[in-house]
């Protein structure tokens, strides 16, 4: 759409430029520069080409790293988005509890990264926290320290903790979207509960659906801290997601080459799905208003 | 002021909105926009408003050409359809909002929000909260907000659409006032050809994107340039017959039992019309359940439904092919399916070219057209 | 199928109404017959629309009973009444095509699939969407999605009531022609019981068999569209009714005459001795300007709609309108105006008064 003409604007957007220059570009270009040289320090660097590349395509501790990052965040999209989605569905719809819902759903998301990790690493310990010590004497065997699918429910769990809420804070505006007409006249029509949810929720609500996941995709494909802070990646490297594995790469092992081939390629990774989606939510808005609602 | 839009129109993505558009709009005048949903009224009028650029053409204020000028600095009031107000502000502070944007001295702000809300009658409202009033006081509100900055272009968008039929009736009699006070050139977009007809002034009939005809409202009304517009400019819709004109006749309809044709003299304004097919257009008002004149003829039509409003009949007939409706004085309760003859004078009918322009007025608009001057 | 009555039905949104004036609803008995074609008009805020919530189940009254036929469905949900609604703003199943819309309600109640594809297109060919039947029902414009409200309405052929809330609200006016003959020649067809809610006159006028008037919580007058506009019962539906509403002025009424603006007008029938306010109503379509005979009036502005004349006058110092037939010429000899006799009514507190001689038709509503 064409707007006023006003060359003057352009200035207007010259400090953002700079700022966006100083904050992404040139630390995306160093990284560039890192992963097609070889370097020991003091700035001597040496042209490696696309060796790194080579290498990172090729490594086995890559791909588990991958599988595993795959298969973390495809376990918590089909627990977060079905829950959320639930959970929406079951809150108040207005009045005090359904206030009182929405500041509890919202506490999560307020707790720092890394203060979530230490949550959960303290109260999933055996020896003193609530949840470990409470499963001990229930005797079950759990130890999320030295049981790699014990770490791997830990994590799991932490993270719909976590972010359960968002996507059914997002699905619960979605829903109050719907005017009451649209329930009325399912009643009237004598649609089963199923019926309402699959031919008036879902459909209403598939706009914000596709914005939970894919802010849940993203952000669960780059998790790092809360992991972190758990289970440091083990034990082996059972919860070694791609962040956590780029980190001792990079700073770890001071591999910058392959370290910084590895964050091209994973940056790449999630831009293309990122545009995968943005391409899918643009197209679905645009069959939704094929004929304006007003010239 | 002057308004003028000069072969402006407006694409978007390759579907034309607007087509190109000349129209001038004098100081002091109220213009309608008149036309169906997605005719393009919103559309001329956020052209006007600057909200849009035009796509060709350019846009003068007298002789200013404020093509590029941007909304904020040309002086223009809208109002919508939707109850548009900041419902934290009492409406006090919602008249005088744009005054205080303007940074106008405190004072003058006082004294311009009481005489505008004494204009609009909310004086005894001014420290409630919008969404205390009832919809026409909130309307009211919003178009005090409009009116208080004294812009030259006042813009109404079917202002009136989302109040009660009552409601409606009041503010219609209520704006022509309220324009003749402020002496801004009003435009307002309706789809409803009775309040173009209320509001008087000019009328533009807006079809498909384009201004069909402009002129004062009750000449678009009575003389519409074409088919289109006679339909746009008709409530209940115009009637329409196929005619044809042989030598000194005119043959309206085509079927071949009585009452399917009738063969009236092509004299007055008939008598210039070419020979051949044309198509007849006239109002359900002037169709009659009687002979009401000595030259009126008859049609003999099927009955498909009556509606009665208390004092009038809506006859909705079937004759030959074509849907005609008839608005008939007195209740008429006659059962459905039945043969009905209906009267028409042949000084009603309106005759259009096969292209749909007019080629000949009817004849009682053309004569009081002659009275008028 | 089934008449609809409502006894002794009342209803407040408050828990524990005190005064009269705590009911949205005020205290009201009705039978409304089975098939016919009620229209409930009033403004916002007169509770027609709680009315039409308490048939259709949203709302349970506060007091007094609903029955469908013999059955009493005060208590029963709204999937239980068996009842279809058409609401204000187009409610269709996006996802859907029209033809699944259109079986939906079938399908709920698990028809067979051949009754099911018959009955729908039996239903687009009425509503004329045979063409889009396998089309989303997604980028329809709104009166083809309002058409399918109403075609999902009507497929179900054994529904006790029709509601519509409003139908047309979105509809441009040439297509409201067509959607309300459509409604018009269905009742017809089908006799289903409808129950239309609008603050249009002409949308009720032209659709109701009866009217039912509402004003303030109360069913002022329920008639045929032609009682209405003669003999409105209350002076609110003397204003509500027509387009501009019915003149009033405040008259002494004596026997046969009514005294006013310094002169008398001949009612055409006696009246027994009234007290209270007294008023005479004349409906702009029974006044005429005439050059001396009736009362003096000064003419304001002459406004030209179209099919008529509409004078804006002033009779003893309150409006007055006057409609005249298109292409009259109005003079600055017409300086009076006289009203036709038998078309005036005598309003007593705002009601109406029947003449000595006038059986109680219209009389006060219950």
């Amino acid at each position: 759409m064409e707007k006023t003409q006003n060359n003057r604007a352009w200035f207007l957007v010259l400090p953002v430029l700079v700022v966006v220059a100083f904050s992404a570009v040139i630390p995306l270009m160093t990284v560039v520069n890192y992963s097609v040289n070889d370097t020991f320090g003091n700035n001597q660097f040496f042209w490696a080409g696309l060796e790194w590349f080579e290498e990172m395509v090729t490594s086995s501790r890559l791909h588990e790293a991958l599988l595993r990052q795959i298969l973390f965040s495809a376990i918590i999209l089909a627990i977060e988005v079905p829950l959320g989605i639930f959970i929406a569905l079951n809150m108040p719809k207005g009045g005090f509890w359904a206030s009182l819902c929405l500041i509890l759903m919202a506490l999560p998301l307020l707790i720092p990264f890394n203060v979530v990790g230490t949550i959960w690493q303290i109260f999933g310990r055996v020896d003193i926290g609530l949840l470990g010590h409470t499963l001990a004497a229930l005797g079950i065997d759990y130890n999320y320290t030295n049981d790699p699918l014990d770490a791997w429910i830990t994590v799991v769990v932490m993270d719909v903790w976590h972010w359960t809420s968002l996507v059914a804070l997002l699905c619960y505006a979605g829903l109050q979207s719907i005017p009451q007409a649209y329930y009325q006249a399912a009643k009237i029509d004598q649609a089963s509960r199923w019926a309402v949810f699959r031919y008036i929720e879902l459909p209403k609500m598939k706009g914000v659906l596709l914005i939970a996941v894919l802010l849940r995709f993203m952000d669960s494909f780059m998790i790092y801290t809360e992991p972190f802070v758990v289970t440091g990646g083990g034990p082996g490297n059972a919860t070694t997601f791609l962040s956590i594995d780029l980190v001792k790469m990079a700073v770890g092992q001071f591999d910058l080459g392959p370290a910084a081939a590895f964050s091209i390629m994973y940056f790449l990774v999630i831009l293309l799905v990122s545009w995968v989606f943005y391409t899918v939510m643009t197209n679905m808005d645009r069959s939704q208003s094929d004929i304006p609602e007003a010239l | 002021m002057t308004l003028e839009l000069q072969q402006v129109s407006r694409t978007v993505g390759g579907r034309v909105h607007i087509h190109p558009t000349s129209l001038t709009l004098e100081h002091g005048t109220m213009n309608v926009l008149l036309g169906p949903t997605l005719s393009g009224k919103t559309t001329l009028m956020r052209l006007m408003a600057g909200l849009d650029m035009p796509s060709t053409g350019r846009i003068r204020w007298d002789g200013r050409d404020v093509t590029g000028v941007r909304v904020q600095d040309r002086g223009v009031a809208m109002v919508y359809q939707q109850f548009i107000n900041y419902p934290g502000l009492s409406v006090y502070e919602n008249i005088a909002s744009p005054l205080r944007i303007l940074g106008t001295r405190a004072e003058e702000i006082d004294r311009r929000v009481r005489a505008t809300a004494e204009m609009m009658r909310l004086t005894p409202m001014l420290e409630r909260k919008p969404l205390e009033l009832s919809g026409g006081q909130q309307q009211r509100c919003a178009l005090a907000r409009a009116l208080v900055k004294g812009a030259g272009l006042v813009l109404l968008d079917e202002p009136l659409a989302n109040l009660d039929y009552k409601l409606r009736e009041e503010l219609r009699v209520e704006i022509p006032r309220i324009f003749e006070a402020s002496g801004a050139i009003f435009v307002y977009a309706t789809t409803e050809p009775e309040e173009a007809l209320l509001l008087g002034g000019n009328t533009a009939t807006l079809w498909e994107g384009r201004v069909t005809q402009f002129g004062p409202t009750p000449q678009v009304y009575r003389q519409p340039a074409d088919m289109v517009t006679a339909r746009v400019f008709s409530d209940p819709p115009m009637n329409f017959v196929s005619c044809i004109k042989e030598g000194h006749r005119i043959t309206f309809g085509e079927g071949e039992g009585t009452g399917d044709r009738a063969v009236v003299p092509a004299d007055g304004v008939f008598a210039a019309l070419p020979d051949g097919r044309q198509v007849a257009g006239f109002r359900a008002n002037h169709l009659k359940l009687g002979r009401h004149s000595d030259q009126a003829v008859e049609f003999s039509c099927r009955l498909d439904v009556t509606e009665i409003t208390g004092s009038e009949t809506f006859l909705h007939l079937l004759h030959g092919q074509d849907r005609w409706v008839g608005l008939v004085e007195g209740v008429h309760d006659l059962p459905p399916g039945q043969q009905v003859s209906v009267w028409l004078d042949p000084a009603h009918v309106y005759i259009f070219a096969p292209g749909g322009r007019l080629a000949a007025p009817a004849a009682y608009a053309a004569s009081e057209r002659e009275r008028a001057a | 199928m089934a008449k609809i009555t409502l006894r002794n039905l009342a209803h407040s949104y408050l828990p524990h109404p005190k005064s009269e004036k705590d009911f949205a609803l005020k205290e009201m008995d009705h039978v409304w017959q089975d098939g016919g074609a009620y229209a409930l008009l009033g403004s916002s805020g007169c509770g027609k629309t709680t009315l039409l919530n308490i048939i259709s189940g949203l709302v349970r009254p506060s007091q007094g009973r609903v029955l469908f036929g013999d059955t009493d469905v005060t208590d029963a949900p709204t999937a239980a009444r068996n009842i279809a609604q058409v609401f204000q703003f187009p409610v269709v199943y996006d996802t859907m095509t029209v033809r699944d819309n259109l079986a939906f309600p079938l399908r709920n109640l698990g028809k067979d699939a051949g009754y099911i594809a018959q009955r729908v297109d039996a239903i687009a060919r009425m509503i004329g969407m045979e063409e889009s039947l396998g089309r989303k029902a997604q980028g329809l414009t709104a009166d083809a999605k309002q058409k399918i409200s109403l075609g999902r309405g009507m497929v179900r052929e054994d529904v006790n009531a029709i509601l519509f809330d409003e139908p047309l609200t979105v509809i441009d006016p040439l297509m409201k022609w067509e959607l309300r003959t459509q409604l018009k020649s269905l009742h017809r067809q089908f006799g289903h019981t409808m129950i239309y809610v609008t603050h249009d006159q002409t949308e009720a006028l032209t659709f109701a068999d009866k009217v039912v008037v509402m004003y303030d919580g109360r069913v002022v007058q329920m008639g045929t569209p032609e009682e209405l506009f003669e003999r409105p019962a209350h002076v609110f539906v003397g204003y509500f009714i027509g387009s501009p509403g019915m003149n009033l002025f405040d008259a002494r009424i004596e026997g046969n005459r009514a005294h006013l603006a310094g002169g008398a007008v001949d009612l055409g029938a006696a009246y027994d001795p009234l007290g209270g306010h007294t008023q005479i109503g004349i409906r702009p379509e029974h006044a005429v300007l005439t050059a001396e005979t009736g009362l003096p009036v000064r003419i304001l502005r002459v406004e030209d709609v179209g099919r008529h004349r509409l004078v804006r006058a002033e009779l003893d110092g309150q409006p007055l309108n006057v409609v005249a037939p298109e292409g009259m010429a109005i003079g600055a000899d017409l300086t009076h105006v006289s009203f036709a006799p038998q078309k005036i009514s005598v309003y007593a507190d705002d009601w109406r008064v029947a003449a000595r001689n006038e059986a109680s038709a219209g009389g006060r509503a219950a």
